[in-house]
């Protein structure tokens, strides 16, 4: 008798964590970030992920029905490291292009084609001189096809500006939105020259044989576009930004 | 005190909340990361050493061509090249067998363009597990990779080691009707240390100084939070804003390395004392008339 109950128990506990299993199973996407560009991702003084694409994300894995785990990773092997399945998507302030497009898929944009500026400590600067970027984004490849222009690279957004400070570099290119807050905030920096967009916007990169995951994110974005979602997240992570949707 | 508005706060009071954040934390845990690296890796790299050592001076020649390109090869590669290129192969060597094993029925390629596709049962770790779980896997793997580049010069040392021994301590044992084996395990054995401790203590120092390469692994080690924390903090995105103090923090790690290093040194020259005691060394010649 005793031993039928212990059975009995022992299957259902075995079927329960069975389906528990399966259906977690299907549902769970690891969401990759750099965590080093506020406004769109960052480390919070917590240490957890924080920003505009923290809440766009959590908000598109709730309509997607999906469970999402955030993990932060370097820029420089960000999108080696998700078609290698280390995690399911890139949601990282990362701009559409047709250079990244070749290598991974992107969804549609959750955020619009934003100006890219210059910050330099001298309101002389013309375009011409040393200009840092961050390594393998749309603005470093900018600098490089410009006219009179010396790129170096940084491993983070941070660390551009900081050369700027500290004189190695005569302007730092970046995101607007990235740089806006640094600005305000620094009496020394000022935006000089003119600025520039670049990209198609900021999509969510997937794997491209993720065409069920993509399309998943689509609808959510879909969805939080219509119903002024995306708007709202906007005007509230970017200062004087109107939602474009 | 309370660290809830940090604003009002000023002088030590705004430090002690600053530097009690919940991303302080994860900063002073990462130092438990590279310790426990250090303690982990320094002995498995040992018994890879010796069995690579062991290996290279087999009687039974494929064995011993097997240590020897385990250790020219090994010692050869830059270890960045390693680091990037190993990691994943291993990571996905491991993630394929199990795909092979797990997934009899799957028909679609592993590698489709770019992706690398494995079915769901076979990730390693499973994309359902927490991320703790995902962290230890990678911190494994570090581990591994540590274990495999420093065994190489590790079984290098120790060949050398080996091959100092005077000839005349094996000839004995052999004279008192000792097997090749146990002449190994009880004569040249214990009196080579004394030989590869120099060798070996360069490599702990050297494996101290690596440990950064973590990052490289997708390990958040000391160096990593010293650059996020250091880095400049706006008003808009954190309680404690500050400016560039990358600075201050790297020389914290200075201070932590050095510190690391010096204590090794004395420990280092304690067990050298120790290991030199009773040898046929000059510097166990010097403490026998010492204590004579």
């Amino acid at each position: 008798m005793m031993m039928k109950k212990l059975f009995t128990f022992g299957a259902a506990l075995a079927l329960t964590a069975g389906t528990a299993m399966a259906e977690s199973h299907a549902q769970t996407v690891r969401m990759g970030t750099e965590g080093a560009y506020p406004p769109y991702n960052f480390l919070n003084d917590a240490g957890e992920v924080d920003g505009y694409e923290r809440d766009v994300g959590d908000e598109l894995c709730k309509r997607a029905e999906l469970s999402c785990e955030w993990v932060t990773n370097d820029w420089d092997s960000i999108i080696p490291n998700l078609v290698s399945g280390n995690y399911d998507t890139i949601i990282a302030g990362m701009s559409i292009t047709d250079e990244r497009d070749e290598v991974i898929d992107f969804s549609e944009a959750y955020f619009p084609a934003d100006p890219s500026a210059f910050a330099s400590m001298s309101d002389s600067f013309d375009g011409t001189g040393v200009i840092a970027a961050q390594t393998g984004t749309i603005q470093a490849s900018h600098v490089a096809s410009m006219e009179g222009a010396t790129l170096i690279e940084f491993a983070t957004p941070d660390e551009t500006v900081a050369a700027v400070k500290n004189g190695e570099a005569d302007a730092a290119l970046a995101d607007k939105a990235f740089l806006e807050p640094i600005v305000a905030e620094d009496a020394e920096l000022m935006f000089a020259g003119d600025d520039v967009v670049l990209g198609d916007g900021i999509g969510v990169g997937v794997r491209e044989s993720d065409g069920e995951l993509k399309e998943k994110l689509n609808v959510a974005i879909a969805s939080m576009k219509e119903d002024g979602t995306l708007n709202t997240l906007i005007e509230k992570w970017f200062e004087g930004m109107k939602g474009p949707y | 005190m309370t660290c809830t508005d940090p604003e009002s706060l000023h002088g030590i009071a705004w430090l002690a909340c600053y530097l009690s954040s919940g991303k302080h934390m994860l900063f002073y845990s990462s130092f438990g990361t590279v310790l426990l690296l250090l303690a982990i890796t320094a002995p498995v790299s040992l018994a890879f050493g010796f069995m690579g050592a062991m290996a290279a001076r087999a009687g039974f020649a494929p064995l011993r061509w097997l240590g020897l390109a385990y250790t020219s090869v090994v010692r050869g590669v830059p270890d960045i090249v390693f680091f990037l290129f190993f990691v994943i192969a291993l990571d996905q060597g491991i993630e394929y067998l199990r795909h092979e094993a797990l997934c009899p029925g799957w028909t679609e390629p592993v590698r489709q363009g770019n992706d690398f596709i494995v079915c769901p049962e076979a990730k390693a770790p499973l994309s359902t597990a927490p991320q703790w779980v995902h962290e230890v896997y990678n911190f494994m793997l570090a581990v591994f990779t540590f274990a495999i580049v420093f065994g190489a010069f590790a079984a290098n040392v120790l060949i050398g080691a080996m091959r100092a021994v005077p000839r005349a301590q094996m000839e004995t044992a052999e004279a008192y009707g000792m097997s090749r084996r146990q002449a190994f395990w009880r004569i040249l054995v214990p009196q080579m240390w004394t030989y590869a401790l120099p060798g070996l203590s360069n490599l702990w120092m050297i494996l101290i100084k690596a440990t950064p390469l973590l990052f490289l692994l997708g390990v958040e080690d000391i160096v990593y939070w010293a650059r996020e924390l250091g880095g400049s903090k706006n008003p808009r995105f954190s309680s404690y804003p500050h400016g560039d103090w990358r600075i201050y923090y790297f020389l914290a790690l200075l201070v932590f390395y050095l510190a690391l290093t010096k204590v090794s040194e004395v420990g280092l020259g304690r067990l050298t004392r120790r290991l030199s005691h009773g040898q046929a060394t000059a510097a166990g010649e010097a403490m026998r008339k010492a204590g004579a």
